[in-house]
């Protein structure tokens, strides 16, 4: 009885040991997020918050030039997005965008030297315009979302020419033979290395599904969804947590994911976020795939997409919610069409049948 | 109050451990004790304290009543009463109960000069239970990690401290303290069957012996592990569900904290895979 009681404590220990050998030590930071004893709340290692510090750091705002003189597209040619822009405010955003997406190639990564600045050469000056716009979009119709922050090219690109996190369809892993390619049942990066499935980014930041699972009686009422789409959807949201650097409860009570009336505000800030990226990658990402050359598109030939990552990189507010737009009004709004041109209908707020389907996403 | 005919034998004076022959006393068929004094002091205070709370609440339905513990910004200090010093002083005396209940246990374990098994067996609950509102707090810093203590709000704590690490069955001492309760489950279900089966022979047999019940056992699964190994084995499996369960949260936050899917990167990368 004595080894079996040395062996059986023998054993408990090494087990305990090798099991806190993966693990991180006290005390961690903690933050309340909903009513006191909900457990709704974010523990962070100490070291992780320092890291995220040490990687959000803005760079100094080039020095402000004044908005008078000659507008940019009475100087130069071929300014299609930023042609309001005095000559002045335009060669500093010239030099940001620089400074932000090509530090080490310079302007000849969308310019080629000897060719003059007006030519379209380079697919990479034909993405910096689109992506522009989109950046512009994002901060004027966006508020929801971006509101108090806004984005500029630094919050995804850092200084990198493609932002570091981006998606494309994936494909699907091989499998057997004979067998289907379920999309799930392995690690799945996107999903946090849960089994989850696999690709949580096409069916809800391409496609226009919705992520409405929870029923609404005891047993599964009619025209409920799979257990496989909801799968999708907890996917989707382990991409959320991990791009934000937070857990399910800054969003949702879990006793009852599904209702507005127990979430916290930043649900509604993520639902808009969603359609956001939604807009992105389907009016801005995707026209660019026909002129893309093949190295930049994915294994089933598309374009790189964005989600939340993109922006957040493991923060709850990309850049821990420095105001980057106060320094570069040029990038808070579309260009305004010529008064003789008809109205860019693209440019305009959400949809209100949009509105109203977030507002009763709870009790459907 | 009259005594069953072996009961006599039983009610021996000393085995105490505190108040020598002072508290060492029956009242009607319960044995009393210093620690039945304090286990009787602690619950009365612990459940008045409950019920004032719950005074205070918003509703008298038994379900949502809700005793929730301070905001995280009181740290490891005292609250004030209507916000979580309440359950502050209401854990103090679960505590003091359960502990009381355990050394209780030691004094009439002594009284019949048998082993301290029970008395073993049952501080594993209340480790869990310590480990919850009182060890994980203080190693996470604030006593507001505590559980609520209400029926339906102490479910919807523990639904949405699973959600703070994403996915906790992918927990690896969760995984073995689920494993280890379904496991005490059917070993006592098996035991009681077999108990049962021998003990309500049919019309006109004799009641069975434990050959009978080794023999449909290795008749059934090849092995028995006999009348005193069973008890053994479901004290094992038993304490081992509650100690690890107390593993698996005491890790969650003060040792982890990020989503447990993410902590099984070291398997995904072992070199084995290459």
């Amino acid at each position: 009885m004595k080894t079996l009681t040395t062996k059986l404590f023998a054993t408990v220990g090494l087990g305990t040991v090798l099991l806190l050998g993966g693990c991180e030590m006290p005390p961690p930071e903690s933050t309340q997020w909903g009513y006191r004893g909900t457990g709704m709340e974010g523990l962070y290692n100490p070291d992780t918050l320092n890291e995220l510090d040490a990687n959000n750091i803005v760079p100094e705002a080039l020095p402000a030039v004044p908005a008078v003189g000659p507008k940019s597209k009475d100087v130069y040619q071929n300014v299609q997005v930023l042609g309001d822009l005095s000559v002045g405010e335009f060669t500093r955003l010239m030099a940001a965008i620089t400074e932000w997406v090509s530090p080490e190639e310079g302007c000849n990564y969308c310019h080629v030297a000897g060719e003059g600045f007006a030519a379209d050469t380079l697919y990479t000056k034909k993405v910096a315009r689109v992506m522009i716009q989109m950046t512009q979009n994002a901060n004027e119709n966006w508020s929801q979302h971006v509101g108090g922050a806004g984005v500029t090219c630094y919050t995804c690109h850092r200084g990198k020419n493609v932002p570091e996190y981006v998606w494309n369809i994936n494909p699907g892993h091989t499998v057997a033979g004979g067998m289907k390619n379920q999309m799930q049942n392995v690690s799945s990066v996107a999903a946090g290395l849960s089994s989850l499935p696999v690709d949580p980014f096409t069916p809800y930041l391409l496609d226009a599904r919705n992520g409405r699972h929870a029923g609404t009686t005891a047993l599964r009422d009619e025209g409920g969804v799979s257990l496989k789409e909801s799968e999708w959807g907890y996917s989707l949201m382990m991409h959320f947590s991990s791009a934000l650097g937070v857990n399910c409860t800054y969003c949702h009570n879990s006793r009852a994911f599904s209702r507005w009336e127990e979430s916290s505000p930043q649900r509604a800030t993520a639902w808009h976020g969603i359609r956001m990226v939604r807009e992105m990658n389907n009016d801005y990402v995707d026209p660019t795939t026909d002129w893309l050359p093949p190295h930049r598109l994915g294994k089933l030939g598309d374009a790189q997409k964005v989600n939340c990552e993109t922006c957040h990189q493991g923060a709850y507010k990309p850049l821990l919610g420095a105001n980057m737009i106060k320094d570069y009004p040029n990038l808070a709004r579309l260009a305004r069409p010529e008064p003789e041109a008809p109205a860019d209908e693209a440019a305009e707020m959400p949809e209100a049948s949009d509105m109203a389907d977030m507002a009763t996403g709870g009790d459907q | 109050m009259s005594m069953m005919s072996f009961e006599r034998k039983y009610r021996v004076r000393g085995g105490t451990l505190l108040g020598g022959d002072l508290f060492d006393f029956w009242v009607g068929p319960f044995y009393v004790g210093f620690f039945g004094i304090t286990t009787l002091f602690f619950a009365v205070t612990g459940t008045a304290l409950i019920f004032y709370g719950a005074a205070l609440g918003d509703t008298w339905n038994i379900w949502r009543i809700n005793i929730a513990p301070p905001d995280l910004s009181y740290g490891l200090g005292l609250a004030p009463l209507k916000e979580g010093g309440l359950w502050q002083i209401i854990t103090i005396c679960a505590t003091g109960a359960f502990v009381s209940w355990i050394l209780r246990q030691v004094e009439i374990s002594r009284k019949l000069g048998m082993g301290l098994h029970v008395p073993f067996a049952f501080s594993f609950a209340v480790l869990a239970y310590v480990t919850l509102v009182i060890i994980r707090p203080m190693l996470l810093g604030a006593w507001g990690h505590g559980f609520p203590y209400g029926i339906m709000s102490h479910l919807d704590w523990v639904s949405n401290v699973g959600y703070q690490f994403l996915h906790f069955h992918y927990n690896p001492a969760h995984m073995l303290a689920v494993t280890f309760f379904f496991t005490t489950a059917l070993a006592l279900s098996m035991h009681g069957s077999l108990i049962l089966m021998a003990t309500n022979p049919r019309e006109g047999e004799t009641v069975k012996t434990g050959e009978h019940e080794n023999t449909y056992f290795r008749d059934d699964i090849g092995y028995s592990i006999g009348a005193l190994g069973i008890h053994r084995l479901g004290m094992f499996v038993a304490v081992s569900a509650a100690f690890w369960s107390a593993v698996c949260i005491v890790i969650s936050g003060p040792f982890w904290t990020r989503g447990w899917p993410e902590w099984w990167n070291w398997w995904l990368t072992l070199p084995i895979w290459y």
